[in-house]
């Protein structure tokens, strides 16, 4: 192998399992968590929200809870950063509000206090004044002429003349003459359908330990998905500077995305500052509900044409997302993300990003493409239905390959679509029997991966073992992965390595764990920084002989002597070098510094089974299988987590998961109780399948695999529990009511 | 508010604290006694983050309150390991990678070496059902019921 070229066989360590080093510390109970750490002279702290979904905030009095015994510091909007703009003023009027109350949840105050109990009962003590306004939490209604105005002047230039001021970004793409493809089809379906909001439901909730002083330096402790950003968000909200910010993230109980957004620690960070304390902020799970970040709900409209041979003639879809009382609903995701498994001569796509009176919705794995897998992939499944054609067949005969245009624009490089269908037909699964009662589905999902800043350094110690540090969170086992690569180019064994996710003074700007880049980016980078380490291992090696750098290699895990020197001298371990490289020039540090952007996409074929109860109503999912291309596994066993992880997660959001609000605004379901994400006992093992078409923008050919594997389970069992219940079901999720309701619509036709 | 004197033993160590009434034996592991390997993902009884077991009965710390810990015998994940050797339920969690974040991990393991306690030969149903209380959102719980059923198996051919 080239010393900075790509490696697709022969791996050593690369493939196998080894046990995560994180492992011991996660059975014992002793690893750390954001709620975990704690600090003397600590406060606990409170926040008081908003009841009302939305409603002008008249006056706060908070003379009462000042006057507890043990509050230490009160603080509202007025204690926060003033003239920011663009985002910052978004996170900071989500964080604590400003004016007006946007949402049942929305932060209005928030109070430190020596004990959380102290604190609790003051945060109960503050008074605040409101005066209700009309609400809307709904898409469609809000998007409707007589909708309430969430806030006026939020669109961008992007929406067209004459949409309410609640529609505040549209997207529109696509290529051909959609018009022509759907002449030129035999059948053509047209359907609507709707998605609720869900959420990630991480089991830990968000939690920070911060202290700011008066000199503007500051710590902050979180569970967090990016500390980089958290350090420059809450230096932006405070008013401090960045780099007087440290931020040191915790060990993390879960992200999907939901983690990648600030909430708390701004809070803390100023009660800190009044009080002149450390200042502890942990969310109770009814807050994480309320005001943490769900997904956008949705709305979309779907047209296929389709020839009796199963050609897709031209594509259409509408997609309307409601994210919350801010922008940024991944309405161009979904639109994008809609139709690119398949080669579309014609294809459009439209998005609208709605505003209504919801928390702020935040990313939650792959976001925005698993709905539109949802209503696109029914719509081809009704197709196969009625033009009596098998679904893989139709879907292996549009499918993407490299050198397709995609719809979303670009040509693809290598994709592994067409092994995922390949490997899903030779499956047992899809030719078992089915049982009475069940129906059997089968979607593609597509996700574009991401690689993004990242920085990553390598240090040698003087035993010949490696610290590796790394600025991305480890939300899935990637520090096993990391040890992995780097054992890998440095040829010494994984045990030998240590990595460990850094705080923001030990490296450069990271950016968060998500758009499934940890593996691929902070993987390359990991790479890259061994081979930097082993440039200068073997820099000292040529010193020490007398011969040039350049003749010098590097073999597994020694230096060796190359070209007419080869065999003049006895190789150098790693060890042997490290040993005397105080000696010999200095400490020995491999680092990497870049923006990747090989990031390469991915796509899925999932196969469910489910039983439908027609007389309550009730779906189990009775057996699933996920294959998906992965680029290269590093680490099979996670790779294998991440399907199963997704696939549950989507298996959630089909049958069980909504965000239920009241005509009053307020969400009915702010607990595991009311919101009840799939337990063990819902679940059937799920069988995975690991395709590996490598990426060519990654070293070793890795694509991410964290988000893909929940784009295709909405429609899959959509389709399945659609086959069974031999009704087309078109609303998220599908949950009892909802399938008795269209059995009796049916009915009663 | 007076405080409440409380005697009782962790772990198999005698232990006293001073609690406010309100405050739940979650709490007081975590913020009196330093035990923080149980964790609060809800607070009411629904993610089983906090499973403990009190007189060898599995509960949800956060749902009992600290001054009830009077007399009784408390485990928490803190004692399952036996010095430095980790329980066969703790290695084989490891191995099967039958955790990802590792936040429900305590839980998970304090329920499970009580059902393994009670029921040495479960099936798959008995282990998915037993489990039920303890939310996992990462792993879809299919190496979690792997790791328990072949620990359950390993454990029958040891005794």
């Amino acid at each position: 192998m080239a010393p900075d070229g790509n490696m697709t066989n022969g791996f050593k360590v690369v493939g196998t399992r080894p046990k995560r080093p994180d492992g011991v510390d996660k059975v014992t109970g002793r690893a750390k968590f954001g709620a975990d750490a704690n600090a003397p002279g600590m406060l606990h702290a409170s926040i008081v929200r908003s009841p009302h979904a939305h409603a002008k905030i008249l006056k706060i009095d908070t003379s009462k809870a000042e006057s507890l015994k043990g509050v230490k510091a009160v603080v509202t909007r007025a204690d926060f950063a003033e003239g920011l703009t663009g985002e910052n003023w978004n996170i900071l009027e989500n964080v604590m509000a400003g004016d007006t109350a946007l949402y049942d949840g929305h932060a209005v105050a928030a109070v430190a206090a020596t004990t959380a109990l102290a604190a609790r009962d003051a945060a109960k003590l503050i008074e605040v004044r409101y005066e209700l306004l009309p609400h809307v939490t709904d898409v469609d209604k809000a998007m409707a002429a007589d909708a309430p105005v969430i806030r006026s002047g939020a669109a961008d230039k992007s929406v067209p003349e004459g949409m309410h001021p609640n529609v505040v970004r549209y997207h529109e793409s696509g290529h051909g003459d959609v018009d022509k493809g759907f002449a030129e089809a035999d059948l053509v379906i047209e359907e609507s359908f709707k998605t609720e909001a869900t959420h990630q439901g991480y089991i830990e909730p968000h939690a920070c330990l911060a202290q700011l002083g008066p000199d503007g330096k500051g710590e902050v402790w979180c569970c967090t998905q990016g500390h980089f950003n958290v350090q420059k968000v809450c230096a932006a909200l405070v008013g401090t500077e960045t780099s007087q910010l440290r931020v040191t993230p915790s060990e993390i109980g879960g992200g999907f995305g939901g983690k990648t957004v600030v909430f708390i620690e701004p809070v803390a960070l100023a009660l800190s500052r009044k009080a002149n304390r450390p200042v502890k902020l942990v969310m109770s799970r009814s807050e994480v509900f309320r005001a943490t970040g769900p997904t956008a709900s949705t709305s979309m409209d779907i047209k296929i044409g389709m020839t009796r041979e199963g050609k897709i003639t031209a594509a259409q879809g509408v997609f309307r997302l409601q994210g919350g009382a801010f922008p940024g609903a991944p309405m161009e995701f979904t639109a994008m993300c809609a139709f690119a498994p398949y080669a579309l001569e014609n294809v459009h796509q439209i998005g609208y990003d709605v505003m209504s009176n919801r928390p702020k919705q935040a990313a939650y794995r792959a976001p925005g493409s698993p709905m539109a897998a949802f209503a696109v992939e029914s719509v081809i499944d009704e197709l196969c239905n009625k033009l009596d054609l098998d679904p893989i067949e139709v879907r292996l005969k549009n499918a993407s390959k490299e050198g397709t245009k995609a719809s979303y624009g670009p040509k693809f490089e290598r994709i592994g679509l067409v092994e995922t269908l390949e490997a899903a037909r030779a499956h047992p699964h899809l030719t078992a029997p089915l049982a009475e009662g069940q129906g059997r589905g089968i979607s593609c999902g597509f996700w574009f991966n991401h690689g993004g800043e990242t920085a990553v350094s390598l240090a040698l110690s003087e035993d010949g073992t490696v610290a590796i540090s790394v600025g991305t969170p480890d939300i899935g086992g990637s520090r096993a992965s990391m040890g992995q690569m780097a054992a890998e180019e440095l040829g010494i064994p994984y045990e030998n390595i240590r990595t460990t996710v850094a705080d923001t003074a030990t490296l450069g700007y990271n950016e968060i764990s998500h758009g499934s880049r940890v593996t691929y980016a902070s993987g390359l980078a990991t790479i890259k920084a061994a081979r930097d380490a082993v440039k200068k291992l073997c820099a000292r090696a040529a010193a020490k002989w007398g011969i040039d750098e350049e003749a010098v290699v590097w073999e597994d895990g020694c230096a060796k002597p190359s070209g007419p020197n080869a065999g003049e001298f006895e190789p150098l371990p790693l060890a042997k070098i490290a040993r005397s490289m105080g000696r010999t020039g200095g400490p020995i540090v491999g680092h990497y510094e870049a923006t990747p952007e090989g990031a390469g996409v991915s796509f899925a074929t999932h196969i469910v089974d489910a039983e439908v109860d027609k007389e309550t109503g009730q779906t189990k999912v009775v057996r699933y299988t996920v294959v998906q291309d992965a680029g290269k596994a590093i680490h099979p066993t996670y790779v294998e987590g991440q399907f199963q992880g997704g696939a549950a997660q989507g298996i959630g959001w089909a049958l069980n998961e909504e965000y239920i609000y009241g005509e009053d605004g307020r969400l009915q379901n702010s607990g595991f109780l009311d919101y009840r994400i799939p337990v063990a006992s819902d679940l059937p093992m799920i069988d995975t399948v690991i395709v590996e078409v490598p990426n060519p923008g990654h070293p070793y050919g890795v694509r991410g695999v964290g988000e893909t594997s929940i784009c295709p389970p909405l429609a899959a069992i959509a389709n399945a529990v659609s086959n069974a219940a031999g009704v087309r079901l078109t609303e998220l999720p599908m949950s009892p009511p909802r399938i008795l309701k269209a059995l009796n619509d049916q009915a009663h036709g | 508010m007076s405080m409440i004197h409380v005697s009782t033993t962790v772990n198999g160590d005698e232990v006293e604290f001073l609690c406010d009434p309100r405050e739940t034996l979650l709490d007081v592991l975590r913020d009196r006694l330093a035990l923080t390997g149980a964790k609060e993902g809800c607070g009411t009884g629904d993610c089983g983050a906090c499973s403990v077991t009190v007189d060898d009965r599995l509960v949800c710390s956060c749902l009992m309150l600290g001054a009830e810990a009077e007399g009784k015998s408390i485990g928490t994940i803190e004692g399952m390991a036996d010095g430095e050797e980790l329980h066969p339920l703790q290695e084989k969690f490891i191995e099967y990678a039958a955790l990802q974040c590792g936040v429900c991990t305590p839980g998970v393991l304090v329920a499970t070496e009580a059902l393994l306690k009670k029921n040495p030969d479960p099936t798959e149903t008995e282990v998915r059902y037993w489990l039920a209380g303890n939310l996992c959102r990462c792993t879809g719980y299919d190496k979690i019921i792997r790791a328990v059923l072949d620990t359950a198996a390993d454990l029958r051919k040891a005794s």
